[in-house]
């Protein structure tokens, strides 16, 4: 039986992502978990996360899961959810300054901040559901481009090297919001909670071959 | 192009079972809650709202336990508010699958628990409901009051004010509900919709009173409010989410269809 192994560093909610999985492939079993040697065996991983950077990473050190991110990277496919995607990025500005994992080259910064979201008075957090422009990736299979996935972030992702850059949306400026490399994908939105069109990416990820 | 407004069918539920009254009285039967949530789901609905307005533990037993089940088959967000009182509380409910919890009576009796939650759970998750009521004579500069235990106690507190110290404390999220307009179907009151909405930087929820559709669509327009929300035109079946995003669409609102 294939698996996947939610990493459960104790922000948020897991259970929806869990049930979400479960749902779109019944054939795959769902560990959630922080155990290594569990996450070593399974044959996916999805880093979730939802809260305040500066927890997320204090937890995430604490319960040795950036040792455990480093290990599984490049061995078997990767998905990042949400402050799990902001969490792979090199800093965020959120909480005064946080360094993070450096997975990917970028930073996160807060749209509070920039001067076109001031000027159209764009309500902060970005919460609700935004159009999604695709770049080609397997991921997006059977998703319709543009279509709407559900958002909720005052913190959002820019890096330079835009080849990594798997999708993209607008909310007073353009931002980031999949990258790709290889066997490694990041989204800023929520799949668990984009009914059909994240369900049909989470089946993607659970049959992704990470090429 | 860009970010859709959102339409949320609220449910609010009494042991087990979605109901729907007049001002908090005079209550109708409307069916299983997660029959009901899925029905939305299935029809497009942004969000989902699930109220609790028992206050037993029994009724709190059986809440868990219909959002847990509702989480395994509904895949939007959802938010569960009624009784929300403590860090425990919270805790239990993003456990049983919801995303997100409405806080009312809880923060005003101690703000400082929506610092508290908001800083340990996210603001993300934080909703903070505000029961307002107009308290101005007509003719008089408008002034909302906020009220309790269901729109029966007054606070004194002014609900503007009340709103902008809500969202310095950390929530996320704005949901108003207009005491005068609930349950009697003549449209929000888009003046406290829309001061408050002008006073915040979080996204505000519209709600009580709206019995057609252009109530949704004036919630947006003349209220600015970034999502409505609606009962009973819903669970009644005088219109369907699709026919009232369609509508919305028609009149230059960005919706996801």
């Amino acid at each position: 039986m294939k698996s996947i192994a939610v990493i459960d560093y104790g922000m948020g909610n897991l259970h929806s992502v869990a049930k979400a999985l479960e749902h779109v492939c019944p054939d795959t079993r769902v560990y959630v978990t922080n155990d290594a040697a569990k996450i070593e065996a399974s044959d996916r991983v999805l880093l979730p996360g939802v809260g305040a950077i500066r927890d997320c990473m204090a937890e995430i050190k604490r319960l040795g899961v950036d040792q455990i991110v480093a290990d599984q990277m490049g061995k078997k496919p990767m998905l990042g959810i949400c402050v799990g995607m902001q969490a792979l990025m090199q800093h965020s500005s959120e909480n005064g300054g946080v360094e993070c994992l450096g997975q990917l080259p970028g930073e996160v910064a807060f749209f509070g901040d920039q001067p076109t979201v001031k000027a159209a008075h764009l309500k902060v957090p970005h919460m609700g559901w935004n159009q999604v422009k695709q770049q080609p990736h397997s991921l997006w299979n059977g998703i319709e481009d543009n279509s709407r996935f559900y958002f909720v972030h005052s913190y959002y992702v820019r890096t330079n090297q835009r080849d990594l850059v798997a999708a993209t949306c607008n909310y007073g400026l353009d931002f980031d919001v999949a990258l790709a490399r290889e066997n490694l994908f990041a989204v800023q939105f929520h799949p668990e909670k984009s009914h059909s069109a994240g369900l049909q990416l989470l089946q993607n990820f659970l049959q992704w071959d990470g090429s | 192009m860009g970010l859709a407004k959102r339409i949320i069918p609220c449910l609010d539920v009494n042991n087990g079972r979605v109901v729907k009254g007049v001002q908090f009285v005079d209550i109708r039967d409307a069916g299983d809650p997660v029959e009901v949530a899925k029905r939305y789901n299935e029809q497009g609905a942004d969000e989902i709202t699930f109220l609790d307005i028992g206050a037993t533990h029994e009724n709190r037993d059986t809440m868990v336990h219909t959002v847990e089940k509702m989480a395994s088959e509904v895949f939007i967000p959802l938010t569960v508010g009624g009784g929300i009182r403590t860090c425990e509380d919270i805790r239990r409910m993003l456990n049983a699958g919801a995303d997100k919890v409405g806080i009312n009576s809880a923060a005003v009796f101690n703000p400082d628990f929506v610092q508290q939650a908001a800083g340990r759970f996210g603001a993300q998750c934080i909703v903070v409901a505000i029961d307002a009521k107009q308290v101005s004579s007509p003719g008089e500069t408008p002034r909302w009051e906020i009220f309790t235990h269901g729109g029966r106690k007054p606070t004194g507190i002014d609900a503007v004010e009340w709103a902008i110290k809500m969202v310095d404390y950390g929530a996320g999220e704005i949901l108003l509900t207009s005491m005068d307009q609930d349950g009697v179907k003549n449209g929000y009151d888009l003046g406290v919709t829309r001061t408050i909405s002008d006073a915040v930087s979080v996204p505000v929820i519209a709600s009580g009173g709206v019995g057609n559709l252009d109530h949704l669509v004036d919630g947006v327009t003349k209220g600015k409010a970034d999502a409505v929300l609606a009962a009973s035109i819903f669970h009644f079946n005088e219109y369907s989410i699709p026919e009232a995003k369609q509508y919305m669409a028609s009149k230059g609102i960005e919706m996801r269809l």
